[in-house]
């Protein structure tokens, strides 16, 4: 790095240096002289700094009575509304902040007005003395000697590999914090159940639609037939489940080999769950047919088969096959081909098996 | 021992009544020689102090209004139908956790105004701690010897954030079950143990019925004790450490100038507990955080668009957001030997926050290595005079801050009606350039206020009067400063950078080698402090003695 050895500052031309460490610097001429204060010197004015301290202690006192009217003379039984409500609320925090700042103003006042200001210098102390510091290291080798732990690195090492693994049983207790994932995470309520196909109901209110509902541009909010019936794991199937229902026109849509039956007259059905970290991707722009998730704007193109277009989000979103059933209404086919919702580790080897 | 001393010796009596209180506590636990030590230990003034005791407050504040909800609060995620008074809920299917927080909004009186308090006292805990801990980065004040006491505070930091955020989701609400549904994301995105970590997290699959409870005990016990422990710790080494103080007449390594514990000090600071408290009492009264009676129960379903996380959390979710999935045909979620690596959660989860928590952590030592400098610095730098440092940090800063913004792109882009995706593209390219316009720009307004302070130590302060003289010629009038004033201007150190030195064996080694380098980048543009003589040679040319100068330079100069 080139030879600046003598440190100096000229190799730069831009800014204006002079002087090195060794010229003269300017002394401290300490601190500055005392300055008093309007209190220190006139009475009356010390006399009214008192009455402000005074009247400031007195606002808190004010304060705590508006608290305690607020809580006892304000009735949140039955019929308050949410005006009683805000307006408690208020008038407890008025009484609350009077009865602090009046205290802590009054005391910031008297102390900046009325009380010694002079500033101080005290001696810094060095943390330890240099005896402390040698006697310290002394100590620590002879006890490090006395043990013989340098000596004898049997008794080293299988302390270190006794201490290492301890910890172990501590980590392993926790293993029923949690169930094993197995494939949990690979199926969703939608597969059908002794070959009885699982109709497409609203949320929340789990009634079945009818493809004759769905109109062009139309959008719903599905939920898997039997999701409200459940008692035990309700939110734990519904945040698998969710799928939003939309019709298009069948001509903008463009099914890949093999997907062409999985909507129904324009009708198609993808999971709501986002790939990215698992929002529910809620919003619709009818016009631009794309998939808007709110939390971090992953967008995905319903004519492309729900294909990322923009934002952190890195895999289409998986599409529920449908079809219509002899009443006319909504079913689905099948489970979701691939696990939905965010990627995992053994999401992979769960879709081969899927499909397998 | 000390009964037969006292004995003989003609015993001291406290005549006033606190004297005598005193004697009594200190002849029963001997507490005088802690009274001694620390009533009138010297403490410095200044408001930018002030931070560090602000988050002190708000944590005392947290306890005491955390308390009070944990006499109401469920953390049951049990399935109930709210039967509470606030009507547009009322018989809707919820977890208790959240009827029993609703119950605290509308049922128990000033249970509401209890909540904001907690909450505003948790926002504003963990910003002090994060403004406070700016101060000290950009004062120099982390340097020989508080490097350990700025690693605590950097731990207090971290567990300011995991308290904030493990309380947030405690209510069950629609907008923090959707927080904890994208931690389950990026928990899931974890290789190998990611998908057993969800499980063990949250009892099963998310959400489970086991998370609440869990994050309870976190949030009420685990944490806030931690952060209790991480404070003795720093507040020991305060004391241990005495105050650091600005630079300043009468002020340097070897002393502390500043206000006596008692009374002065304890006043300001005791009676601040309450101007704190008082502030947050007002917030609470009139502005609204967290109504989550308007987002309804957790279901995963519905989501409200413009949600936004507590702001500490913000700039991870603003990483997450900014982090492309997909680059042209690259996908950044691939599967690697039959199992799938999701890059583009985990890279933005983890790598900022860990750059940013790194560097933090290390670099006392960082800068102590490349500047070799071993020394104990009890005077603060101002900003400007280490123009390198408080270029790093604004650098870091500004680069958390477009994180930050990411966070907010979808309110960005509604509020200012621009186009969610060019938010993202243009933050996505300040994510990259941000922090180096912010070097630049910081550093050069270090070194340009450094010249500004030159200037004003040889030549004085404007006055605004215009005098002409016999010769026509406009001069303004410059007032000298008096000595103390300039000393403020001119008492600093300006290190030359340090070449590579050889080692013991005569060595320059190639770690040497790049210590020179950073060296010689974090000195080579520097403004040397103003001198006696250049002050001389600024006060007319004729020679006067440099006292004289000195004292004469209240005439015209420039």
């Amino acid at each position: 790095m080139g030879n600046h050895s003598d440190g100096s500052p000229n190799h730069s031309g831009t800014v204006a240096t002079a002087g090195q460490n060794e010229v003269e610097k300017f002394q401290d001429p300490g601190l500055p002289p005392h300055r008093l204060r309007l209190a220190d010197t006139d009475p009356k004015a010390a006399k009214r700094a008192e009455r402000q301290v005074a009247l400031l202690f007195g606002t808190s006192v004010v304060g705590t009575l508006i608290f305690l009217v607020a809580y006892f003379a304000i009735d949140l039984g039955e019929g308050a509304g949410i005006a009683t409500i805000r307006l408690q609320n208020a008038l407890l925090g008025v009484g609350t902040a009077f009865a602090m700042l009046g205290i802590g103003t009054g005391i910031v006042h008297w102390a900046k007005a009325l009380m010694p200001d002079h500033e101080v210098s005290e001696e810094r102390h060095a943390i330890r003395t240099e005896d402390d510091r040698q006697a310290a290291v002394r100590i620590v080798d002879d006890i490090v000697d006395e043990t013989g732990i340098k000596r004898r690195p049997l008794i080293r090492n299988t302390l270190l590999g006794a201490v290492a693994l301890a910890p172990l049983p501590a980590l392993a207790i926790f293993g029923d914090l949690g169930p094993r994932p197995d494939r949990k995470l690979a199926h969703t309520m939608w597969a059908p159940v002794d070959g009885q196909l699982k109709r497409l109901t609203r949320d929340p209110d789990g009634t079945p639609i009818r493809a004759s509902d769905v109109t062009l541009g139309s959008a719903f909010h599905v939920i898997p037939e039997g999701l409200n019936d459940l008692h035990e794991g309700k939110l734990n199937e519904k945040a698998k489940a969710v799928v939003l229902l939309m019709r298009l026109d069948p001509a903008s849509l463009n099914p890949s080999e093999g997907r062409e039956d999985w909507g129904y007259n324009g009708i198609v059905a993808y999971s709501k769950i986002c790939t990215h970290v698992g929002c529910p991707v809620a919003l619709y722009e009818q016009q631009t047919h794309h998939l808007l998730c709110p939390c971090h704007q992953s967008t995905f193109d319903l004519t492309q088969e729900c294909k990322v277009i923009f934002g952190p989000a890195s895999r289409p979103l998986p599409q529920l096959p449908i079809a219509v059933d002899d009443e006319g209404y909504l079913v689905a086919t099948s489970d979701f081909k691939e696990p939905v919702g965010p990627s995992y580790w053994e999401r992979d080897e769960h879709e081969r098996i899927i499909n397998s | 021992m000390s009964a037969s001393s006292t004995a003989k010796a003609p015993a001291f009596v406290a005549t006033t009544k606190a004297g005598r209180v005193t004697d009594f506590v200190d002849a029963r636990v001997g507490g005088s020689g802690i009274l001694r030590e620390f009533g009138r230990k010297v403490f410095p003034d200044h408001w930018s102090f002030m931070f560090g005791e602000v988050a002190l407050y708000s944590f005392v504040i947290l306890l005491l209004s955390g308390t009070f909800l944990t006499f109401f609060f469920d953390p049951s995620m049990a399935h109930t139908n709210y039967d509470g008074s606030y009507v547009p809920l009322k018989g809707v299917e919820m977890s208790v956790a959240y009827s029993s927080s609703l119950d605290i909004s509308f049922d128990v009186r000033g249970g509401l105004f209890m909540r904001q308090v907690h909450h505003w006292s948790a926002l504003l805990f963990v910003a002090s701690i994060a403004v406070h801990m700016l101060r000290v980065f950009f004062t120099g004040a982390f340097r020989k010897p508080r490097e350990m006491n700025w690693v605590v505070g950097g731990v207090l930091l971290i567990l300011a954030m995991a308290a904030g955020f493990t309380g947030y989701s405690l209510p069950d609400d629609l907008l923090s079950g959707n927080g904890l549904r994208i931690i389950d994301g990026v928990m899931k995105s974890i290789p190998v143990i990611g998908t057993y970590a969800s499980f063990f997290f949250f009892g099963g699959e998310f959400p489970g019925y086991a998370v609440i409870g869990r994050l309870y005990m976190l949030h009420i016990l685990l944490v806030p004790a931690l952060i209790l422990l991480m404070i003795v710790l720093h507040l020991f080494m305060v004391v241990v450490h005495k105050h650091t103080q600005y630079p300043g007449p009468g002020r340097n390594d070897g002393n502390v100038v500043g206000y006596p514990l008692g009374p002065v000090y304890a006043a300001k600071a005791g009676g601040f507990f309450f101007i704190v408290f008082g502030v947050i009492a007002l917030m609470a009264a009139f502005f609204t955080i967290n109504p989550i009676w308007n987002y309804g129960p957790y279901d995963p379903s519905p989501v409200s668009a413009g949600t936004q996380p507590d702001w500490y959390i913000g700039f991870v979710d603003g990483a997450l957001r900014l982090m492309p999935g997909v680059i042209g045909d690259f996908h950044f979620e691939y599967v690697i030997f039959g199992y799938t690596l999701s890059l583009n959660v985990l890279l933005p989860a983890l790598v900022p926050a860990g750059i940013l928590f790194t560097v933090m952590f290390m670099y006392p030592w960082i800068e102590s290595w490349i500047t070799k400098d071993n020394r104990e610095h009890h005077v603060l730098d101002r900003p400007r005079n280490a123009p390198t440092r408080t270029a790093i940090g604004v650098a870091g800063f500004v680069w958390y801050c477009v994180m930050w913004a990411a966070a907010g792109s979808d309110l960005i882009a509604t509020h200012f009606y621009v186009s969610l995706n060019d938010v993202t593209y243009w933050l996505r390219a300040l994510f990259f350039i941000g922090p180096i316009i912010a070097f630049i720009v910081a550093k050069r307004v270090a070194l340009a206020l450094q010249r500004k302070d030159r200037e004003i130590a040889l030549h004085g302060r404007e006055t605004g009067r215009i005098v002409r003289l016999p010769h026509g010629e406009f001069i303004e009038v410059h007032a000298p400063l008096d000595e103390y004033k300039r000393y403020k201007l001119v008492g600093f150190e300006s290190p030359a950078p340090l070449p590579a030195v050889p080692n013991d064996h005569g060595i320059v080694t190639r770690k040497e080698k790049q210590r020179a380098f950073l060296s010689k980048w974090f000195f080579e543009d520097r403004v040397a402090p103003a001198t006696p003589a250049e002050l001389e040679a600024a006060h007319g040319h004729h020679a006067h003695p440099a006292v004289e100068a000195a004292e004469e330079s209240k005439s015209l100069s420039h």
